[in-house]
């Protein structure tokens, strides 16, 4: 029997030629992340915004202009009102009240809602964030996705060199950074899920990059004469097909969820998704060619610091 | 790599099949459980809040209160204590977080700050140190004396209130009959409660939002309600409250407490035998009774007030003294509200005031469908990723299934015997622990592949193959466990609950498909010695 082969044997895919153009790409995409973060901004959840989220799922196809109507005259401010996956469910977004008693007006304001819609829905989900718990929740969310970056820094610092430290947390900035604009660009709300899906990210991006990483170390050991370039090149072809296996079964597993696991993780499924792509290219076109810019020490017989550039002779192995 | 001890082997089959007996108890309808025999385990996965249904809330202590109420106190002790040595003085008040006083004469200064040095007491000192430290920190500076808490005091203020008031809390909603709530001290000054089985907390609420100070007072016969809200002074030890019904109308009530509501030994909900409204139903304990009678017997004509929170409830006319120390509280009560004050009665009043911070409440039908998606888009993911390994890998890949529903069962085993909490962010973790958990099975068949194009025989490039890809696999599951720790760290409630579920199934994946994929490796090369490797 024939075994499916989604890369055949052997690929020479010269990748390091591409990465002037993958790099730009790359830049372009932070810069236009940093210009999304900036103008468009993320869609905070009430997580990190506060606020009150009300799901509802009504008797039939609900009627979102008799509810927009019904809670309009309520004075509650800026209400927001959405299907939510079916015809008759519906999420109902509320903004915190102004003040100083916030958390208190806030459950007054899920009162008033309960008392206009009545009894005839059933409520689904009702979550109420105070504004002192979602700034905690803000500060918490940017300090564990900077740590785990930090700590994933110092790992590949003490199982490789500073190098391929270097190479594999652009990497990882690089896959939040994308991953963020994704949440601008496509307004998708962002609250603690999202933070979820971004340690992920850069959990399965540092999986992606280590393995490379695992195989041009063990190249350098082997092809002392090498070429940089030739021999990250050769590491990235010889994993080539595990790379594209194992994002293959992640993603069968995420598409998974994403179809059949509900309208509450369905954010946080595409976001991995996204993820799964943005971790995979970043470990072959940002991390490689970092790693090849600065270049690596090799043997101390046969090279300094940074000695190896493309312009040594292309070594044989 | 492929030759196993007797003790490993032992171990691996010990490891599997207490990972599927431990998993077994979550395939068996709850009502059934009890007749599974006493010595297999019972353990089910505990469901989070968002799959079982229920109300998570964070509720926040006042704690500023709890200084402001100390400081008020601290003003009368400082009073009494300068007084005591007869300095005299001025401007005894509370100003910026501390009570501050200037003596007349400066040459009283020492005297009046030994008097109120003497004033504090010891505490028990931070957690770095478990030195006492003293509560109240006095300082002179020339005729001004100030005296502020010191943050022990402070700390020790709050633990002992946010103790107090976990206690309160529980037995407020122990009244709502709820099963299995969880109440604890979340950071300083926050309690967590999480009920189960509660989609509308709104009871629970307006029982947790009143701190059920109640007191018994008398009202002044100085002057009405609106003659002092006209006069807009107040006569010395009276107070202008309102009541707690509209429209809310003043009542001047004195300061002096009759009896406190922590003389309270009952209070039952009930109706009144003439107008059958609702009424709650109270007695005192022995003291209270006598003390109320005793007020209740110098006062008949006079009206009293029931204040709850500083409302007043009700402000009846003493006809009778009421001895026997029972009573009765009928204020314009619905059953409802009657039941509500009653168990607040019954529950004793909290130290201070709380509010919820957050809360989230899910719906029972919301639980249901989380779980029924997550069983779907489990199923149909591990289907997906079972055939794929199949058809790029055939027998070995049929292997690396086998290693694969192993893993599943021991995650599903580690969470039943941890008893930890699955959540629906929590079933996505285990979803996406299936994709990844393969990676070390295909990080191990590629590297074969290599080394039979390399043109090893099948022993030797099954052998190079484990040991070849054992650190990539290694550094691959300890990068992605850093991040699992990190979200455990941080992370509150549902998403905990991915963490937890990616951290073990990490550890577990490491297990099944490295060490029980090469064991089952080894057998079938033991078995059948073939000649070459059809990969």
């Amino acid at each position: 029997m024939r075994h499916l082969k989604l890369i055949p044997d052997d690929t020479k895919i010269p990748f390091s030629r591409w990465r002037y153009v993958a790099v730009g790409l790359s830049l372009v995409v932070m810069v236009a992340a940093v210009v999304l973060l900036v103008t468009r901004g993320l869609n905070f959840g009430i997580d990190f915004k506060g606020g009150i989220l009300i799901e509802i799922a009504t008797d039939g196809p609900a009627d979102i202009g008799s509810i927009r109507s019904d809670l309009g005259g309520l004075g509650l401010g800026e209400v927001q009102i959405q299907e939510f996956g079916q015809a008759d469910d519906v999420l109902i977004r509320v903004a915190s009240p102004e003040g100083d008693d916030a958390d208190r007006a806030s459950q007054a304001v899920v009162e008033k809602i309960k008392g206009a819609l009545g009894d005839d829905v059933e409520y689904r989900r009702v979550e109420v964030v105070g504004p002192q718990v979602s700034g905690e929740l803000v500060e918490d969310g940017i300090l564990a996705v900077l740590v785990s970056v930090a700590l994933m820094l110092l790992y590949i610092w003490f199982r490789f060199e500073w190098q391929f430290s270097l190479g594999a947390v652009v990497a990882l900035v690089h896959d939040v950074l994308a991953t963020i604009a994704l949440f601008c660009l496509l307004q998708i709300e962002f609250n603690l899920q999202s933070i979820a899906a971004l340690l992920t990210i850069v959990g399965y991006s540092m999986n992606d990059t280590v393995i490379v990483f695992d195989r041009v170390r063990e190249n350098l050991r082997k092809y002392k004469k090498m070429d940089l370039a030739e021999l990250i090149d050769l590491s990235v072809n010889q994993t080539l097909s595990r790379t594209v296996m194992t994002s293959g079964t992640t993603l069968l597993a995420l598409l998974a969820l994403f179809v059949f696991g509900g309208e509450v993780i369905r954010g946080f499924t595409f976001a991995m998704i996204f993820g799964i792509f943005i971790g995979t290219y970043s470990s072959i076109f940002i991390a490689g060619p970092v790693l090849l810019a600065v270049g690596v020490s090799r043997d101390a017989t046969t090279g300094g610091l940074g000695g190896v550039s493309k312009e040594k002779a292309t070594g044989e192995a | 790599m492929l030759h196993f001890d007797r003790w490993k082997i032992v171990l691996i089959y010990i490891l599997c099949v207490a990972g599927l007996v431990y998993t077994a108890p979550n395939f068996v309808p709850k009502s059934k459980l009890q007749d599974v025999p006493s010595w297999l385990p019972h353990q089910q996965i505990n469901l989070g809040l968002d799959l079982r249904g229920g109300s998570y809330m964070l509720l926040g202590l006042e704690t500023d209160a709890l200084v402001r109420e100390r400081l008020q106190d601290l003003v009368n002790e400082v009073r009494g204590a300068l007084r005591e040595v007869s300095v005299p003085y001025t401007g005894l008040g509370i100003k910026d977080g501390g009570v501050v006083v200037t003596i007349t004469n400066v040459a009283d200064a020492e005297k009046a700050k030994e008097a109120i040095d003497a004033l504090s007491t010891i505490v028990a000192g931070n957690q770095f140190t478990t030195l006492p430290e003293r509560d109240l920190l006095v300082t002179a500076d020339g005729q001004q004396i100030s005296v502020v808490l010191s943050e022990a005091a402070k700390r020790a203020r709050v633990q002992s209130a946010v103790q107090q008031s976990i206690e309160i809390v529980r037995r407020r909603i122990d009244e709502l009959g709820t099963t299995e709530p969880v109440i604890q001290q979340q950071g300083i000054d926050r309690i967590l409660v999480q009920v189960p089985g509660l989609d509308d907390p709104g009871q629970l609420k307006a029982l947790l939002g009143k701190t059920a100070k109640m007191n018994f007072r008398l009202v002044s016969n100085a002057m009405s309600g609106q003659q002092a809200l006209a006069s807009r002074t107040v006569p010395a030890g009276t107070e202008l409250l309102y009541t707690a019904d509209q429209p809310k109308t003043p009542v001047l009530v004195e300061r002096r407490i009759m009896v406190g509501g922590d003389r309270l030994v009952d209070a039952q909900p009930g109706f009144d035998q003439r107008t059958g409204q609702p009424v709650v139903n109270f007695r005192f304990d022995t003291a209270g009774g006598r003390q109320f009678g005793e007020a209740t017997r110098d006062n008949v004509g006079r009206p009293f007030a029931i204040v709850l929170d500083n409302e007043v409830i009700s402000a009846p006319v003493i006809r009778e003294p009421i001895m026997g120390g029972q009573g009765q509280i009928s204020g314009n009560f619905t059953v409802q509200e009657a039941n509500n004050l009653s168990i607040l009665l019954r529950s004793g009043a909290l130290p201070v005031a709380i509010t919820v911070l957050e809360e989230r409440t899910v719906g029972p039908g919301l639980g249901a469908d989380s779980i029924r998606a997550g069983e779907i888009a489990a199923i149909i993911g591990s289907l997906a990723v079972v055939a794929f390994m199949i058809a790029s890998y055939g027998f070995f890949g049929i292997l690396a299934n086998v290693a694969l529903i192993l893993n599943i069962a021991m995650v599903f085993a580690v969470l039943s015997v941890l008893q930890a909490t699955l959540t629906l962010p929590g079933i996505a973790g285990i979803v996406l622990t299936i994709g990844m958990a393969v990676d070390a099975n295909v990080l191990i068949y590629e590297r074969i592949r290599e080394e039979v194009a390399a043109g090893k025989g099948p022993i030797p490039a099954i052998e190079s193959g484990y040991n070849r890809a054992l650190s990539s696999i290694l550094d691959a599951n300890i990068t992605t466990l850093i991040s699992a720790a990190i979200l455990f760290q941080m992370g509150s409630g549902p998403v905990r609950g991915f963490a937890v579920t990616l951290g073990i199934g990490i550890v577990t994946s490491v297990f099944t498909a490295f060490t029980v994929n090469r064991y089952m490796v080894s057998v079938w090369l033991r078995r059948r010695r073939p000649k070459a490797l059809v990969l």
